[in-house]
């Protein structure tokens, strides 16, 4: 089977979100449990139906299962980095595909506002343990790294904060539109501008949120998907590529080089082009992210992502809306997984205030140390 | 020095023990496969390059560009908070190897991308020195 002929093959027939913010008291067990509920509701199925399970950030899948009594036939794990999102959704359309399970959950579960995760400082495992060897210096936190990937980007092609912020306020203005929304306060380039270094050149309103939350997804076959609640959301093309040799330092590329080739095999795979685009997901751990995958990715020229986004183009009512949801600026850190979520909404037609008008096909973009991107569609080909 | 040194210090372990020892002598020695030449920062057993586990441990001439640099505002480890709003470095020294390091004697405004550094070594301790960096240009 060629990749071409996987497009449209298997469908997400059920989404599941729970409340975000602080949620003392829940295990990450226990949110990706509400998570699954939800998504096999919103599908028109149960527990019962599930034959697939794979799992991320929730510790442990054996206990999920004694938790939740499945008994599925294809299981996985996957460790809670935001890049494992996209990994992990390909994995499932992979083993539909195969005939290993019919029904995959995806349930992802984070409690980390409440139990306190840090992400820079002695707890700090950033893709590993190995930053460990930096912190005599005070080195640490992902947003360290990508604030100095900024500077570079900055001193190369003349980039500015002011670029930045205006991912952050297009953001918080789509999160605004979301009564699902951490952030829901308006903000502006000024008060972007104002808020507190972290780690300079980046300020507060660059950096991602915290919070509590689980999120799931129901795969299937795109056949057995028409038969059920929701209207199916084809995965219409997916691809992953990785740059982990030098990894214990920032890529000298921005990333493009895995971008580039990832979004050749995607756009290949779905047989549609950047201009299909309605809306765009893009991994926003931090603002700079953004601008790389825009490049990456083909949507402007490399170094041109700071000219490119002050034309408004990722807000609603832009060429390209981007994170409609708020992102993990101002939605909610789930890690990538809600991104995908919001695609299949967008798609559905689901998303109220914040709707694309007759959107047709939805890109999730994810911009690490592994690069993936998953096309949606809301027919099959 | 009555004062306790309050920032993180190095596991050194029987892997990384010749780059502190040298570091000691205020010496700059990083792992080398002796099989293709290729130069790393990580002392890993095998080279990432050939795989192969000859591993010599030349001294490099501890000069440089920077790569990147950040400014910390944020107090991530008690034993910087004195110093904050800190600069933390990545520099490729010439032999194309890239580390974090600190910059010593600049303020933050001066300290910027593509300015060329030498190495200088920091005694923080009776038993560890840190390399450091110092602007030349
Ligand atoms: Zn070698």
């Amino acid at each position: 089977m060629t990749r071409r002929e996987l497009s449209g093959v298997v469908a997400v027939a059920g989404v599941g979100t729970t409340k975000f913010g602080r949620l003392p008291g829940y295990s990450a067990e226990d949110l990706g449990i509400e998570a699954m509920d939800l998504a096999l509701a919103d599908a028109g199925l149960g527990r019962g139906d599930v034959d697939g399970l794979i799992v991320s950030r929730i510790p442990d899948y054996q206990q999920f299962c004694e938790m939740t009594g499945l008994d599925p036939r294809y299981v996985q794990i996957t460790p809670g980095q935001g890049r494992m999102s996209g990994s992990s959704i390909q994995m499932a359309a992979l083993a539909i595909a195969a005939g290993q399970c019919d029904v995959c959950a995806l349930v992802y579960g984070n409690n980390g506002r409440s139990a306190g995760s840090k992400y820079g400082g002695e707890a700090d495992r950033y893709g590993g343990a190995g930053g460990s060897v930096w912190f005599p210096y005070g080195m640490t936190s992902p947003g360290a790294a990508h604030a100095m990937q900024f500077e570079r980007h900055a001193h190369l092609y003349g980039t500015t904060s002011l670029h930045l912020a205006e991912i952050a306020v297009a953001f918080r203005n789509h999160a605004v539109l979301n009564p699902d929304a951490v952030m829901r306060q308006p903000i502006t380039v000024e008060d972007h501008q104002n808020s507190r270094f972290i780690a300079e050149p980046l300020h507060l309103f660059d950096y991602c949120l915290i919070n509590d939350g689980g999120v799931a997804l129901i795969l299937t076959s795109a056949e057995r998907a028409r038969d059920m609640a929701k209207p199916p959301v084809y995965i219409r093309g997916f691809a992953q590529a990785s740059a982990l040799a030098d990894v214990y330092v920032p890529p000298e590329d921005f990333w493009r080089d895995p971008m580039r080739r990832v979004a050749e095999e995607v756009y290949a795979m779905a047989g549609v082009t950047r201009d299909d685009m309605s809306a765009l997901m893009i991994y926003d751990n931090f603002t700079p992210t953004v601008l790389f995958s825009l490049e990456g990715f083909g949507f402007c020229k490399p170094g041109e992502s700071g000219p490119f986004v002050a034309e408004g183009q990722l807000r609603l009512g832009g060429r390209f809306p981007t994170n409609t949801s708020g992102g993990h600026l101002s939605d909610s850190y789930m890690q990538g997984w809600a991104l995908n979520v919001e695609a299949v909404r967008q798609l559905r037609g689901e998303c109220g205030d914040r709707q694309v008008k007759d959107a047709s096909h939805v890109q999730f973009m994810l911009g690490s140390p592994i690069v993936s991107s998953i096309i949606y569609g809301k027919d099959p080909r | 020095m009555s004062v306790a040194y309050r920032k993180p210090l190095p596991v050194v372990d029987s892997r990384n023990r010749p780059y502190w020892e040298a570091l000691r002598r205020h010496e700059l020695r990083l792992p080398r496969c002796a099989a293709c030449g290729t130069l790393r920062f990580a002392p890993f057993r095998h080279c990432p390059a050939c795989g192969s586990e000859d591993t010599e441990w030349p001294q490099l001439s501890g000069r440089g560009t920077i790569w990147s640099r950040a400014i910390f505002h944020q107090v991530y480890f008690e034993g910087f908070r004195d110093e904050a709003p800190y600069n933390v470095v990545l520099v490729q020294l010439d032999e194309g190897v890239k580390l974090y390091s600190n910059i010593v004697g600049a303020d933050n405004a001066e300290i910027r991308i593509g300015r060329r550094v030498e190495a200088c070594f920091d005694d923080v301790t009776p038993e560890v020195t840190l390399l450091k960096f110092r602007l030349v240009d």
